[in-house]
């Protein structure tokens, strides 16, 4: 761990203690917390696809379960927020634990099609079950409270979701550099010869999706307390393909790259309103462009650039 | 290592640099909106914006209010109510509008209520629920007709045909849900009975089987759709195709001619309540209305060559009310600007005659709307 | 119980009328085994069904279009939704602006054709290397771009277009079945059965096939592979334009009619087996088929569910799907 890991980290936590300084309102901090929710879930993610190569188009389904399970339970029901938010986790656990062992023995296309069908089955079922979930359009959040302290207003939940994301990315870089983290990376690269290693390819992959999921519930109930306001649409496939498009534009197996592909990603499409009537098109092309050229993700082909790494 | 926190407090910057800056010209009247001008809401998002950036444009050729001249920002939320939020906290917070005109759907408009409560900024909201308004809240308005009002004026034309049972089928948006539950307690005080009560997702290109189920129903005597955008369409052509032949009522979310286009010959025989806009030549000369909807029409059509459906109007109301009260209020001092909103006293609008007050913050009373028939591709008064 | 002949215009009817009259309110769970009932069960289980045929027609094509590419370079192309979308929309506005719809429709396939072929030399063949998730981001990226575009040529309103040969309903044994639904169906048999011929019996399509089957030995007998994953593209999208064309008058053409047909056409294609093309028709006929039933049986609310239902439960048997190759893992 104190490795040239630790200085990346650290450079992490001084640019989002000195952020604040430079965003000048709440809308900019808005942006900031948001690309910071949206880097959790990649960082998260990103041990799935770029780490233990498997695929998932269905996360956001999961981010959706964990803001419905905060906001049904506090706001419907009075629960506190942070037993609402635990069960929403445990279930959102329990359901990709459920789930992952007869599709992660899927490859490829078949897999990515399978993680797409859960996604949207879950993006569905948010969107019908009106009584619960209040429709399509969605149903307000109450505040999220712990022991009396509600955060409330940028200022507050930047730091906290910054203090959340070196969280995030310390236990990340931690779990790759573990026994456990060498397994997965062992599935990624050769399968079958990690098997006659005897590797449990099949319980590391269903560990590492079901951690990434749960990822993606807590910060999806944390988001929901953050806007006050859930829609369907923060499960639906469109979303999906945003994570998968921010973990794999900013880097697949590079921890910082997710996040960095995250923060790039959330600030783009708000860049773009300026393009007025061509923003689709913009960021269609900017997406194709840079998977073209830079196929390995942002952050691993500009460290080839400034830094050419020693083969190991 | 240095240079990769360098890169990204440098990029980091950068992307701030961009979001920040918009000039601040202190003289600036800034009206903000977001609209979905695409996606299911389009047919009424896309005039509404159309509206707002001519008369925006044509207020400032004639020397904008008090001298001063009006920024118009508007936004796309595509009506996804998670993206209106957003840009309502921007126009807000990051663009410091003095007014929103704005909120194309229900969603769109709730998402942005506890934002413009908290921020203290007067909010016209341009859709249809009557739960905006219901409870009043300080700081939101609204122009176009309630659902609720919908409603009413389709039980009156009921009772007025004698018929007592209904048939609902109302679309799982905001605006449909809205309506299905106005529409069931306005039955009950009525007597108009409700004997089917289906639902159908407004991204549906067949609705074949919930209107089979309504065909199979003998009880039925009518049937009454709450919808907008592409829904109401797809649900009239099928019923149509079915042969279903009992009268068909729509609420006003249809009132638009982009309906009767796509729905065709489908339309033919649909009742529905709507605004004054729509049947303007055929209101009486006595109609106070008839000379604002006249001109309306004639500026609409001139410069878009096309006849402006309710929403344009609604927009136009709103942009109007907005307007009048910065006028009234000599400044764009928030709470004075609120205050005069509420102050409005019978405007005649598009949609009808608007007098608001500290518990009604519509002020479009039942008579502002009218029982039209599309007939032969076109309008007919029937009242 | 009159029973509506075959072709009978549709008449003005109470549809009390189609029931034997009855005291009690009639739901369809309450009705008893009244002698109307079956006929009308029956007319019922037609309509959804023939509904089911015609948006599975659709997913088909689509489907097949997916399985053409796939075959010919292993890419999931996301955009192909989108080539829908462009024959959709070319053939409403282009007969709007008065031109013939034959005319319309070619232009249509056409600017579909020119998309697919400039997609896949600028975007696929570039990436050729690059991993899986890389691709479907690029394609994905595509379909944002072409979306976005056609918001800015052809608006973000709907557009209708005529049905080919009237909106009459025909009246099948108590069904309403719309003209344009025989159309869509009868285009998609047409434009398989020909894909059918162009694979099994021409030279490029059993060029495309070797190319499938092993990318290496068809280059090593001369087949130009490179104009072979092009040929693929601009046959794909030459499919979609055509079904969007004559799906059109049913659903409207916008611009975002083509997302969900895209992920209906994909699911079709993995449910019948990447790559295997009649695998693909049978599963998109499966996929609307099922969605139409329970629309009419089950919950309209969940229809588009369906989908995604039946290819989590086929994957979990039978991972590679109904008709795939059974593969083996190379070490």
């Amino acid at each position: 761990m104190f490795s040239h890991r630790l200085a990346p980290l650290a450079g992490l936590a001084v640019v989002a203690a000195l952020l604040p300084l430079a965003l000048t309102n709440n809308f900019l901090l808005n942006i900031a917390i948001v690309a910071g929710f949206n880097a959790i879930v990649c960082v998260g993610l990103n041990l799935l696809i770029g780490f233990a190569g498997q695929i998932s188009l269905g996360h956001a389904g999961f981010f959706g379960l964990g803001a419905y399970a905060s906001a049904v339970l506090v706001s419907t029901y009075g629960w506190p927020p942070l037993a609402a938010l635990l069960a929403g986790a445990a279930a959102v656990g329990g359901l990709a634990f459920a789930v992952a062992k007869p599709i992660l023995r899927l490859k490829g296309h078949y897999l990515a099609m399978a993680t797409l069908g859960i996604g949207i089955i879950i993006s569905i079922v948010l969107k019908t079950e009106t009584k619960i979930t209040g429709g399509p359009d969605g149903m307000p959040v109450d505040s999220f409270s712990l022991l009396g302290f509600a955060p409330y207003g940028e200022r507050a939940w930047y730091w906290i979701v910054a203090a959340l994301l070196v969280l995030a990315v310390w236990g990340a870089l931690n779990l790759i550099d573990s026994p456990a983290g060498r397994a997965l990376r062992a599935v990624h690269g050769a399968e079958v010869a990690a098997e006659t290693l005897g590797v449990d390819t099949a319980g590391y992959k269903v560990m590492v999706f079901v951690l990434s999921a749960v990822m993606a519930s807590v910060t999806g109930s944390l988001s929901a307390h953050y806007l006050g306001f859930i829609t369907p649409g923060a499960s639906d496939f469109f979303r999906s393909i945003e994570l998968v498009t921010m973990v794999v534009f900013g880097g697949m197996a590079s921890t910082f790259g997710a996040v960095i592909g995250a923060v790039v990603l959330t600030v783009l499409p708000q860049l773009l309103t300026s393009f007025h009537d061509y923003e689709a098109m913009v960021l269609g092309a900017i997406l194709m462009l840079t998977m073209v050229f830079m196929p390995k993700g942002l952050v691993p082909t500009l460290s080839a650039l400034i830094a050419p790494r020693r083969q190991v | 290592m240095l240079k990769r926190i360098v890169g990204v407090l440098a990029t980091a910057t950068a992307a701030v640099g961009l979001l920040a800056g918009t000039a601040s010209a202190a003289d600036l009247i800034r009206i903000g909106s977001f609209l979905s001008a695409t996606g299911p809401a389009s047919f009424l998002g896309d005039p509404e914006k159309k509206v707002l950036e001519l008369y925006v444009d044509k207020i400032n050729k004639d020397g904008g209010i008090n001298g001063r001249k009006i920024e118009l920002i508007v936004y796309d939320d595509g009506a996804d109510a998670a993206k209106a939020g957003s840009f309502a906290k921007r126009l807000i917070d990051s663009d410091k509008v003095d007014v929103i005109v704005g909120g194309t759907t229900t969603a769109a408009t709730m998402a942005a209520v506890p934002l413009v409560e908290r921020a203290e900024v007067p909010f016209i909201s341009l859709a249809g629920a009557v739960v905006i308004v219901e409870p009043v809240k300080k700081w939101v308005f609204k122009t176009p007709h309630t659902d609720r009002m919908a409603a009413e004026k389709v039980m009156l034309d009921l009772k007025k045909r004698g018929l007592s049972k209904l048939a609902l089928l109302s679309e799982d948006s905001g605006f449909g849900k809205s309506g299905r539950e106005e529409t069931l307690k306005v039955a009950k005080d009525r007597g108009i009975e409700i004997v089917a009560d289906e639902v159908y997702g407004a991204k549906d290109n067949d609705v074949t089987a919930q209107l089979t189920k309504i065909r199979n129903n003998a009880q039925a005597q009518a049937v009454l759709v709450f919808g907008l955008g592409q829904g109401p369409v797809v649900v009239t052509r099928n019923y149509r195709q079915l042969g279903i032949s009992l009268p068909l009522y729509h609420g006003h979310g249809v009132a638009s001619k982009d309906f009767i286009k796509l729905a065709g010959g489908a339309a033919e025989g649909v009742r529905l309540p709507a605004a004054g806009l729509v049947v303007a030549e055929q209101l009486s000369n006595a109609d106070p209305q008839k000379k604002v909807v006249m001109a309306f029409t004639e500026t609409y059509q001139k410069q878009f060559q096309a006849e402006p459906s309710t929403f344009a109007g609604h927009a136009y109301d709103g942009l109007m009310l907005a307007v009048e009260a910065i006028k009234r209020a000599g400044s764009t001092d928030k709470a004075k600007v609120r205050d005069e909103i509420e102050k409005t006293k019978g405007y005649i609008g598009t949609g009808g005659t608007v007098t608001m007050s500290p518990t009604d913050h519509m002020g479009l009373g039942l008579d502002a709307f009218h029982m039209v028939e599309i007939k032969q591709g076109n309008w007919q008064l029937a009242d | 119980m009159q029973a509506p002949m075959v072709g009978e215009r549709v008449a003005p009817v109470k549809p009390a009328k189609f029931l034997a009259p009855s005291p009690q309110p009639l739901s369809r769970e309450g009705r008893g085994a009244l002698s109307g009932d079956a006929i009308t069960m029956g007319a019922d289980f037609l309509q959804f069904l023939v509904s089911g045929i015609t948006v599975g027609a659709i997913y088909a094509l689509a489907g097949l279009g997916f399985a053409i590419i796939y075959n010919a370079s292993t890419v999931i192309n996301f955009a192909q939704g989108e080539f829908i979308m462009i024959g959709g929309m070319s053939a409403a506005t282009l007969t709007a602006a008065g031109l013939p719809l034959p005319l319309a429709i070619l232009i249509g396939c056409a600017a579909a054709m020119l998309g697919g072929v400039l997609l896949a030399k600028f975007a696929i063949e570039k990436a050729r290397n690059a991993s899986v998730v890389t691709l479907i981001i690029i394609t994905i990226g595509a379909s944002i771009f072409l979306r976005g575009l056609a918001e800015v040529v052809w608006g973000k309103e709907f557009h209708q277009l005529a049905s080919f040969s009237g909106d009459t309903p025909i009246l099948v044994l108590g069904a309403a079945i719309l003209p344009q639904s025989l159309w869509v169906i009868g285009v998609a048999l047409a434009l398989i059965l020909v894909i059918g011929f162009f694979f099994t019996r021409t030279l490029s399509g059993k060029a495309m096939l070797a190319t499938s089957y092993n990318r290496l030995a068809a280059q090593l007998v001369g087949v130009n592979v490179r104009k072979v994953v092009l040929a693929a593209f601009a046959l794909s999208a030459a499919l979609g334009a055509v079904g969007g064309a004559v799906v059109t008058p049913i659903t409207f053409s916008s611009s975002e009619m083509g997302i969900m047909l895209g992920l209906k056409g994909f699911t079709a294609a993995v449910l019948g087996g990447l790559g295997n093309g009649l695998g693909a028709v049978v599963g998109g006929l499966i996929v609307g088929i099922a969605e139409a039933l329970s629309a009419g049986y089950l919950s309209s609310a969940y229809k588009d569910a369906v989908a995604f239902v039946i290819i989590l439960l086929v994957l979990v048997f039978m991972p590679n799907g109904l008709f795939g190759k059974r593969g083996t893992e190379r070490v």
